[in-house]
């Protein structure tokens, strides 16, 4: 059965890393659903995130091959570990209307959004929190009238060590 | 010190005798350093190719990082079939490629191609130097890392104001640091108790080995264990030669072409040790109905290759020989037992065998024979792809590891004559003898004028049947005889939808294989009926240097046994049986 996995790899700061694991996952036919590369405290060592949509046998799978990666130090796919805060980031652009304005202000305000810009038409939002929260917001927002959102992809990192 | 020095004198340091290329503009400055020492022997071959090829057949025959030296753009291109082939092989060797000046890169520079980006995933790693400080220690990684762990390719793109650029305090570096990169070589314990534990169980178990015996160099352990028990034992193309194939236990390949034997105890068994394998689909056929019977254990030195194919209830992640020696200890001795007798019954029942006195045309599976029989027992058997290539597989007395050296994973039509140049380089003391088909020797026949001129004493067999005839098999087998551009000899005075052979076929074959040695002055000779075979074979290889022998085999025959592509094990077609 796919899931959603997310796999955190940690990996040594060399030229075109993100390319050797991207190309990795798309050579042996994984699709991605977000990857982010991001600096750590250590200046050699990057984290790359990536969120895959796979069976279990197949994380197992690309896990390994990750790892073979030589700039590779450690990969974990946290998707069935709960010591992990994970965090994405988004911002949405809505559209407004007399008659829709409070209700989506209502929202805004329940999830903690922050209002960027607010114009006769629309309005910016950004939100940062738990990948399900950010579903639900733009699920919520839905029938208002979307007309663009990026999402950051996620973020994590243990509580403990 | 220049980085083009620099380079030399990591290879020297690396222990590397021979380089394998092809000059071009940007890597003139390491050439230059090449033409001041004598440290190193340079192979020139006529095509990039042929270097990578003879890289790697160097590498095969002698255990050693095979290392090939070659320009940007082209030059780089024409490796590319060269580093897939190594790395479907798991094979070590390291390419080395010219790369316009750093300044240049991502402007499409005159010669300039994305070596890096092309080789990504055909490499076990690959570097473009950026700067000369980075040199030593690229280099060091790049052999480190080519040679250890599951061996395989490493690509080094070198721009050329490196290879100019000046390093103050060069020193040739100690040791590697890759945090990342840390190979297992010995095996857990439990994990090999637990695999004891089981063969001391089973009553049908089989051993199913593969490449990894070969470069783990751990045929004499592997031999110890089947001495001490007796298990049958089934070895893939990639691992023939690591014990002889004259092992009462040994009952063959298996696979696709494999022996009746072999794919019979593969259905049969209830312990399937796999070791240095890597559950090849030429070997499972189809996937779910591979071994049922059985469980799995499976020891692979890349921890990526358990499960991939089939998931084992016993992974043991480890190098070969280390793991042999430790699981030698703890497994008890076994006697031939109803088991041994099964198996060995389905030798007898189903024979790899050919009749040649009921035929007037020289059949392959004969010329395999006497080629066998003739040549010295110490040979070094290359081959190319096609039906040749089973036919040496199944027919040739493999006697010693790393003597028998085939294009597995990839299927290189054209590997087997610059293989066995690079063998033949490697190993100055053996025989080398490549076995072709007619269409596999045109693809790299200009390396014929390299081991002329060089004197390298490969003796090449040409099988001519003057039909891709692997393909052609397919197409009698599966595809109502459409034999569809699979005929060398065919015109365009042929009839549209030709089925095979008939009375007014072209007589000639072209080109002419005896004249191509003429012409490369070389000796070359032909049999045409079988009552020449063991003259030509005789001549051929007490010729000293390079030598062609062409044999005109029957066009239309095929190998068997046979398990249609992607077809379970049981749907195998044994052909002839006695
Ligand atoms: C036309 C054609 C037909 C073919 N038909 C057949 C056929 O019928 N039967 C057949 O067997 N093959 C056949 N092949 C070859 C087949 O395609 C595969 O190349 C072959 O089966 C793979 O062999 P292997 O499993 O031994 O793996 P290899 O490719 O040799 O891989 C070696 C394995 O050993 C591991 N390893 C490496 N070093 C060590 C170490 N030190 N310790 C432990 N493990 C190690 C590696 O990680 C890898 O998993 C055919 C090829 C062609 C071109
Ligand atoms: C470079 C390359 N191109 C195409 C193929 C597909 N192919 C596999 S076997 C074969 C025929 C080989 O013919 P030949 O060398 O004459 O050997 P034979 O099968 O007749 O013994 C072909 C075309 C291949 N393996 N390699």
């Amino acid at each position: 059965m796919k899931e959603k996995h997310t796999i955190i790899v940690t990996v040594t700061n060399r030229v075109g890393i993100l390319a050797r694991i991207t190309g990795l996952l798309a050579q042996r036919g994984y699709n991605i659903e977000s990857a982010i590369a991001a600096p750590t405290e250590d200046p050699d060592v990057y984290k790359i995130i990536l969120v895959v949509m796979e069976s279990d046998e197949n994380v197992e799978q690309i896990t390994k091959q990750l790892n073979k990666l030589i700039d590779t130090i450690k990969v974990t796919d946290i998707s069935h570990k709960n010591n992990y805060i994970v965090r994405e980031y988004i911002i949405l652009k809505v559209t407004l209307t007399q008659r829709t304005r409070p209700e989506v202000l209502d929202l805004v305000r329940v999830f903690e959004a922050k209002p960027i810009d607010l114009a006769t038409e629309h309005l910016i939002v950004e939100l940062t929190g738990h990948v399900r929260k950010i579903d639900r917001f733009v699920e919520l927002l839905k029938p208002f009238g979307i007309k663009e959102f990026v999402r950051s992809g996620e973020f994590a990192m243990t509580e403990y060590n | 010190m220049k980085g083009a020095e620099i380079l030399i004198d990591t290879l020297i340091n690396e222990g590397v005798d021979t380089i394998f290329g092809y000059p071009g503009g940007v890597v003139i400055p390491i050439f230059d350093v090449l033409y001041q020492t004598d440290k190193i022997k340079f192979i020139l071959t006529r095509h990039e190719q042929g270097a990578t090829h003879a890289a790697d057949g160097y590498a095969r025959a002698t255990g050693k990082v095979g290392v090939c030296l070659v320009t940007s753009g082209p030059g780089a291109t024409n490796t590319i079939t060269g580093i897939a082939n190594a790395r479907m092989d798991s094979i070590p060797i390291v390419v080395i490629s010219g790369q316009v000046a750093t300044s240049s890169i991502g402007t499409d520079a005159f010669q300039e191609t994305d070596m890096v980006g092309l080789t990504r995933s055909i490499t076990k790693h690959n570097y473009l130097v950026k700067s000369v400080e980075e040199l030593p220690g690229v280099l060091k990684e790049a052999f480190y890392i080519a040679r250890t762990g599951r061996p395989g390719p490493v690509a080094v793109d070198i721009p050329v104001n490196v290879s100019n650029g000046i390093l103050k305090n060069y020193k040739y570096p100690a040791e590697v640091t890759l945090p990342g990169y840390k190979p297992v070589a010995n095996g857990n314990q439990k994990q090999i108790e637990k695999l004891a534990q089981a063969i001391n169980s089973a009553k049908k178990p089989l051993l199913y080995t593969g490449g990894g015996i070969i470069s783990a160099d751990a045929s004499a352990e592997l031999l110890a264990l089947l001495d001490k028990t007796n298990i049958p034992i089934v070895i893939t193309l990639m691992g023939l030669g690591s014990i002889p194939t004259d092992h009462p236990t040994f009952l063959g390949m298996p696979g696709m072409h494999g022996t009746m034997a072999a794919n019979l105890a593969l259905t049969e068994c209830d312990l399937l040790i796999g070791i240095g394998v890597r559950f090849d689909d030429r070997i499972t056929g189809l996937r779910d109905q591979f071994a049922t019977q059985a469980m799995v254990a499976h020891i692979d030195v890349d921890p990526a290759e358990i499960a991939k194919v089939i998931k084992p209830q016993i992974p043991v992640v480890g190098d070969a020989r280390k793991i042999l020696q430790e699981l030698l200890k703890k497994v008890q001795p076994r006697q031939q037992d109803e088991w041994n007798e099964r198996t060995n019954s389905w030798k007898n029942q189903y024979p790899m065998t050919y009749d040649q006195s009921a035929e007037s045309d020289i059949l392959p599976q004969y010329v395999i024979d006497r080629v066998s029989a003739l040549a010295d027992p110490e040979t070094i058997i290359v081959t190319d792809v096609g039906q040749h290539q089973m036919w040496a597989a199944h027919y040739y007395k493999h006697r010693k590891p790393r003597a028998f050296l085939s294009s597995g994973g990839l299927g290189t039509m054209g590997f087997g004559l610059p293989a066995a140049m690079g063998a033949a380089v490697g190993r100055p003391n053996q025989t080398v003898v490549s076995i072709s088909g007619d269409g596999s020797i045109q693809m790299n026949i200009q390396e014929f004028a390299t081991c002329s001129i060089n004197n390298i004493p490969v003796k090449v067999v040409i099988l001519n049947n003057s039909y891709l005839g692997m393909v052609r098999q397919w197409q009698e087998m599966f595809w109502d005889e459409h034999y569809s551009q699979t005929c060398l000899k065919r015109s365009p005075t042929c009839p549209p939808k030709c089925t095979g052979p008939r009375k007014d076929c072209p007589s000639v074959y072209i080109p002419d294989f005896v004249k191509i040695a003429e012409a490369n002055r070389i000796h070359g000779y032909r049999a045409t009926k079988p009552s020449e075979v063991d003259e030509v074979l005789k001549t051929g290889l007490n010729q000293s240097g390079p030598v062609i022998m062409e044999f005109m085999v029957k066009s239309i025959e095929n190998v068997y046994p046979m398990i249609p592509s992607g077809k379970p094990i049981s749907a195998i077609i044994p052909g002839r049986s006695s």
